[in-house]
């Protein structure tokens, strides 16, 4: 089902400044693609949660529509959108087995709905199976791992077939393996089941691994939204370019002058754009170290974190970290000089007006 | 090593272990070997024999079977019923928004008041003397209904206000710990609950109810015990003749064998004592075995 987001926005009465308000989620207008895997992500903070709640139902939209389909659910009470979520903690309930807990929702069912004990336990066991949990059905939650519990979390969301799935942080409470499983886990549930899932997470490569289409935003508002690996390339402002990546983006001051960007006295490349000054952000892997190099930098050392050989430099025009961090192809690659010389790639390098906005040249 | 480290956890164990032997362990095998002695004399501090005649004595003895009568009654009464009651209240309470804390202060006024400055309000409300009918009873007038005499009345209408009071008393401390129970569930439950589509009545009985189970168990063990052992309460509503005015309980009846009118038998106190102690084992053994099934801890 495809989920249509039209000037949705929630305010809260600010929790610590009596009578503030804090805008959770500003006027979004998104469409979400039927059947796909969306990851939104930001910092913490930013109305992740919020927009979930308004999109399930807990939360009353200040303003604004949430279409599921061709329907305005946006005053449908949560138990009539067809929704499944996950919850961050899981929220397992304690005292009741796997199964029960599975079985929970469909015997919520009245009416014509209803479901006979087989065709309930039929169910758990099609979505335990799914979730790979069909042996740990008579445990209670406090018996398993956290991986396992998450799976019962997913399960029991998806055992009345919903339209869209929803998971809140699903990983962040598990170790860093078993994130790494548990996503491509996500991932091939997704995929095998069809449903339209929205996914929030504060860890960019988490978004990026697994999201066909991620949603970045902060302070509750939507700042781009694109295929991964499209956001990634082309952040259309300095936000979306810092928060994507590891290592982070590197970020100078820098100015226009005659058709050129400049990062102190270093003449980098070629631009249309008008005299100003600007911030210059350039991935790490945007680096090429080079004897006739147009950038200069301080060398400092040479760091290898498993596959990746890294020059570490300096350059006092550097404003995101004391460190920059250049990648290099070469894993034997040795340097002796006090200074490094870089050509750059220009499809990893990108320039940003004062508010932060890209300049396209 | 092993034995040294033993003898220390037995070192540090002392002070705690002497304290309980001497103030608890040792007046309880007092009363037990009093309750065996027959004809135990106080002044001269010796006895006839040793045997059950104390128990036989008690057990005969109407006063005692009244009092045992009335601590039943109370006890049934009012564990119940406190316990629904603060129950439906802390649900109310939590549900709440506005003037929660006003509320929850009011409702725990009671436990900070003196139970006979209590007795004495509910002397005032019931009680019929010369110069007025007491306030309900001006109120059964309204409705046209005859005045009774809650105090020195009918055996039922006096069994009402002592339930009536015990509840009233026991209630604000229920109250207290259902509150914090029920603010303690985390709200992702109700949350998944209501995107589930669980009906009110649904979420109370399989979410609620296990999730506050083990406070509600701790309340009702209480409960009983405090019931059990009522005593001060019943002095402060009908005086200390409480054999007479055919209300006594089973720790009024110890007491009154000990240091009332008719008292200078430790022994029959004893024996009585036993009893009760019986008594309370036994229903607090039936209510852990009944809790295994019911109560979750987490
Ligand atoms: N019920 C609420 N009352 C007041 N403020 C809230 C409430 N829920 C969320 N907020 C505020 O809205 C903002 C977004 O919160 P949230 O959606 O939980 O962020 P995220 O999930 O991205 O970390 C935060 O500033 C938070 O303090
Ligand atoms: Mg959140």
């Amino acid at each position: 089902m495809k989920i249509i987001l039209e000037n949705l926005t929630k305010k809260f009465i600010s929790r610590d400044h009596k009578n503030s308000v804090v805008i959770a989620v500003n006027d979004f207008n998104i469409e979400i693609p039927d059947g796909k895997l969306v990851g939104l992500l930001g910092p913490s903070g930013c109305g992740k949660s919020t927009t979930l709640n308004l999109i399930c139902g807990l939360e009353e939209p200040t303003e604004g529509k949430i279409y599921f389909g061709d329907i305005d659910v946006t005053n449908l009470p949560p138990e009539n959108r067809g929704v499944g979520m996950v919850f961050q903690n899981y929220a397992l309930y304690p005292h009741l087995t796997v199964r029960q807990n599975i079985v929970f929702p469909l015997e919520n069912l009245k009416g014509p709905d209803k479901m006979s004990k087989e065709a309930m336990e039929e169910k758990a066991m099609e979505v335990a199976r799914l979730v790979q949990i069909e042996t740990l059905m008579d445990r209670k939650p406090s018996e398993m791992s956290g991986g396992q519990q998450q799976r019962v979390a997913i399960a029991r969301a998806l055992v009345k077939t919903p339209g869209v799935l929803l998971l809140d942080e699903p990983l962040s409470n598990l170790d860093a393996r078993l994130r790494l499983q548990t996503r491509e886990q996500i991932r091939r549930i997704q995929k095998e089941t069809g449903i339209t899932t929205i996914f929030v997470t504060h860890d960019q490569e988490e978004a990026m691994s697994i999201s066909d289409l991620i949603i970045v935003m902060k302070d509750g508002i939507i700042q781009q939204v694109g295929k991964p690996q499209e956001v990634y390339n082309a952040p259309v402002n300095l936000f979306v370019a810092r928060f994507l990546g590891t290592p982070a983006i590197n970020v100078f001051k820098g100015q226009i002058k005659d058709h050129k960007v400049y990062i102190g006295e270093d003449a980098i490349m070629d631009t249309k754009a008008s005299d100003q000054e600007v911030y210059v952000g350039i991935r790490p892997e945007g680096f090429v170290p080079s004897e006739k190099g147009v950038f200069t930098c301080r060398f400092d050392r040479i760091e290898t974190t498993g596959r990746d050989t890294s020059v570490v430099c300096h350059n006092e025009n550097c404003i995101s970290d004391e460190d920059i961090r250049a990648i290099v192809d070469d894993d034997l690659y040795t340097h002796k000089d006090k200074v490094i010389r870089f050509n750059l790639k220009v499809h990893k390098t990108y320039v940003f007006s004062m508010d932060e906005k890209v300049i396209d040249e | 090593m092993n034995n040294k480290n033993n003898l220390k956890g037995w070192l540090y164990l002392l002070p705690a272990m002497v304290f309980v032997g001497v103030f608890m362990v040792y007046p309880l095998l007092d009363v037990l070997v009093y309750s065996f002695e027959e004809s135990y004399n106080f002044a001269s501090q010796t006895y006839n024999g040793i045997g059950l005649y104390n128990y036989s004595y008690v057990l005969h003895d109407p006063y005692f079977l009244q009092a045992i009568k009335n601590t039943f009654i109370l006890v049934i009464i009012t564990v119940p019923l406190s316990t629904g009651f603060a129950l439906l209240i802390s649900l109310a309470l939590n549900s709440l928004t506005k003037l929660k804390d006003l509320f929850q202060t009011v409702f725990f006024l009671p436990y900070v008041t003196n139970t006979l400055a209590v007795g004495l309000v509910f002397m005032i409300l019931f009680k019929k003397t010369a110069y007025s009918e007491g306030l309900i009873n001006l109120l059964l007038n309204s409705f046209g209904l005859s005045s009774v005499d809650f105090i020195e009345g009918p055996y039922w209408a006096k069994m009402f206000v002592l339930c009536f009071y015990t509840i009233w008393v026991v209630l604000p401390f229920k109250i207290l710990i259902l509150t914090s129970a029920l603010a303690s569930v985390n709200k992702d439950y109700y949350n998944v609950a209501r995107i589930d589509g669980t009906s009110k009545l649904r979420i109370f009985t399989k979410i609620t109810l296990p999730m506050i189970s083990p406070s509600l168990f701790y309340l009702i063990i209480t409960g009983f015990i405090g019931a059990f052992k009522a005593y001060s309460d019943v002095v402060a509503l009908f005086g200390t003749d409480l054999n007479a005015a055919g209300m006594n309980t089973i720790v009024g009846y110890v007491y009154d064998m000990l240091y009332g009118n008719s008292g200078g038998y430790p022994s029959f106190a004893s024996a009585a004592a036993l009893i009760l102690f019986a008594i309370v084992l036994t229903i607090t053994v039936i209510n852990l075995l009944v809790s295994k099934e019911n109560v979750h801890y987490q």
